[in-house]
């Protein structure tokens, strides 16, 4: 039978281990060197091409109206991503009751303002005064308490953060109605039969174990933001894009202000993913 | 003195199926009933409607003397706002096949949740009661552990202390070892023969017939909705009139 043949390796590993080698991956390392030489290239054709104007971009790098800029910048993108998720959380929970009425609501709503390019929405929200000239605070379809003029109401800055809010909302709903749909059915089961009240169930028990899903979503949402907000310079608005076109208008370097901007866009989105990562580990606190 | 659970003529349905087909059953006080039957017979939702987890569609649940979601207006019963059936809950402890410990909070935080937020007691007073549980489950060393780190049977044993620590009058567990691999079972019916011996109201619905005859003062066997037959465990154990029960015995022994 077999039998002799398969003791024999196994006396010979009794004496001496036997050593591993690992393979040699040849093309790996060729690639390897490709892709260090095309990096070499780019580096030197951003640091030798006088184009680019280096001593220009340190010059407005940190220019006040630059640093206000990027601070507009940054309260827009604030306002739009903590505004957009609290009515987005609102919107989820409202998908997810069984009232009918209130699920198809937010799915109406989501619909909507997914549907219709953000800077159309912004063109709409600044131009509200066309459609509404005055807005009025009051009993709905009874007596009137405050009147205002809608452009005194919706200036340019409010205009764009509602327009960026309520853009960001549609989307926000759907990441957290993902998380709130991630977290297993016995934990909302097990929080019912412990009597927690129903608040205290989804801010203690549903909602901190949703953040998981919903943190990495949320994550990429916030630093699409980030760049999203360059929209807003079509309503004149000095965030970073805008004020960095408003620059090269005036002196003519439009490379050099295009990467100022690129460069702080840079710099934003990797301190918000540095951030996200420890958000995510405080999230993850007892798994893995 | 009445029952501690009554259960008269209980139906369920999910949609076209029809669970539970009119249930009557009584558990005494202090008393533990164990509840046999076949995967489908109803047994886990039977379990689910005493702590109004499931809502019954016709018939009446009493836990304590007191009606159980619902009130009742001449011949009929209207549902009890939910902060009530809240309430209601916080006096009957369920155990779940699958532990459903909240993952995100350490073991004391699982067993102190529902003590501070459902009864709001002083955390002075719940700190110490999540210890003295933790110790008679044995995990006093685990109270500050997530519950990821633990074996099944301990998850197991920290989700009975969690339930224990509403101090209820009644409880309820849905085939607390079979999740758990075969050698771990032991330690978690060992914590419910503890509790059993200290005279807890329990129903327990399992597959383990051994501790059936060794802790039930009854044994109910369900089958296609309907309790089949109930009595004492020798009786129904050994000498079961039915013949399904019979037959479902000759398959699990």
């Amino acid at each position: 039978m077999t039998l002799p043949e398969v003791e024999a390796p196994a006396r010979q590993e009794a004496r001496r281990p036997l050593e591993v080698v690992t393979a040699r991956h040849p093309l790996r390392w060729l690639a390897a060197a490709g892709v260090l030489v095309v990096l070499a290239m780019a580096a030197s054709a951003l640091i030798t091409n006088p184009a680019w104007e280096w001593e220009v971009v340190g010059q407005y790098l940190f220019a006040p109206s630059v640093v206000r800029s990027v601070l507009l910048t940054l309260e827009l993108t604030a306002l739009g991503i903590g505004l957009g998720f609290a009515l987005g959380t609102v919107l989820a929970l409202m998908r997810l009751s069984p009232n009918r009425l209130l699920s198809s609501v937010a799915f109406g709503y989501v619909w909507l303002f997914r549907s219709v390019p953000l800077i159309l929405q912004l063109l709409f929200w600044y131009n509200l005064a066309l459609l509404y000239p005055r807005l009025s605070v009051g009993v709905p379809f009874g007596p009137e308490f405050f009147d205002f003029g809608t452009m005194d109401l919706v200036g340019p800055l409010t205009a764009a953060v509602l327009g960026l809010a309520l853009h960001q909302a549609a989307y926000a709903a759907e990441i957290v109605r993902g998380g709130l749909l991630s977290v297993d059915a016995g934990q909302r089961e097990a929080a019912a039969a412990l009597g927690l009240p129903p608040g205290r169930r989804l801010l203690r028990i549903i909602l901190p174990q949703a953040m998981r899903t919903i943190v990495p979503n949320a994550g990429n949402e916030i630093i699409g933001l980030v760049k999203g907000t360059s929209v807003v310079y079509i309503m004149a608005l000095p965030e970073l894009f805008y004020q960095v076109q408003v620059i090269y208008n005036r002196n003519g370097r439009v490379m050099a202000l295009l990467l100022v901007a690129a460069l702080w866009y840079l710099a934003l989105t990797t301190v918000l993913s540095i951030a996200q990562h420890y958000v995510e580990r405080h999230y993850g606190k007892g798994r893995a | 003195m009445s029952a501690m659970v009554e259960l008269r003529g209980v139906h369920k349905s999910f949609g076209p199926l029809h669970v539970l087909r009119g249930v009557d059953l009584d558990v005494p006080r202090g008393q533990v009933l164990v509840v046999l039957g076949p995967s489908g017979s109803g047994k886990s939702t039977l379990l689910r409607t005493i702590n109004h987890l499931e809502k019954v569609d016709r018939g009446s649940v009493r836990v304590d003397g007191r009606l159980l979601g619902y009130r009742q207006v001449g011949e009929r019963l209207h549902e009890l706002p939910e902060r009530e059936v809240l309430r209601q809950r916080t006096q009957i402890g369920f155990v779940f096949q699958s532990f459903n410990l909240f993952p995100h909070l350490t073991v004391r935080q699982n067993l102190m949740e529902a003590p501070l937020s459902a009864q709001r007691r002083p955390r002075a007073e719940v700190e110490p009661l999540a210890e003295r549980l933790l110790a008679r489950v044995g995990l006093a060393d685990k109270a500050d552990a997530y519950p990821r780190t633990l074996s099944g049977g301990q998850q197991q044993r920290v989700a009975i202390a969690r339930a224990l620590a509403l101090e209820p009058k009644l409880l309820l567990f849905d085939e607390p070892t079979s999740a758990l691999d075969p050698e771990l079972v032991g330690e978690v019916l060992d914590v419910i023969k503890g509790l059993a011996r200290a005279g807890t109201t329990m129903i327990v619905v399992t597959h383990e017939i051994g501790f059936a005859r060794e802790v039930a003062d009854a044994v109910a066997f369900m089958d296609a909705g309907r309790v089949v037959e109930l009595g004492p465990p020798a009786q129904i154990l050994d000498a079961p009139a039915h013949e399904r029960t019979r037959a479902f015995l000759a398959k699990v022994l």
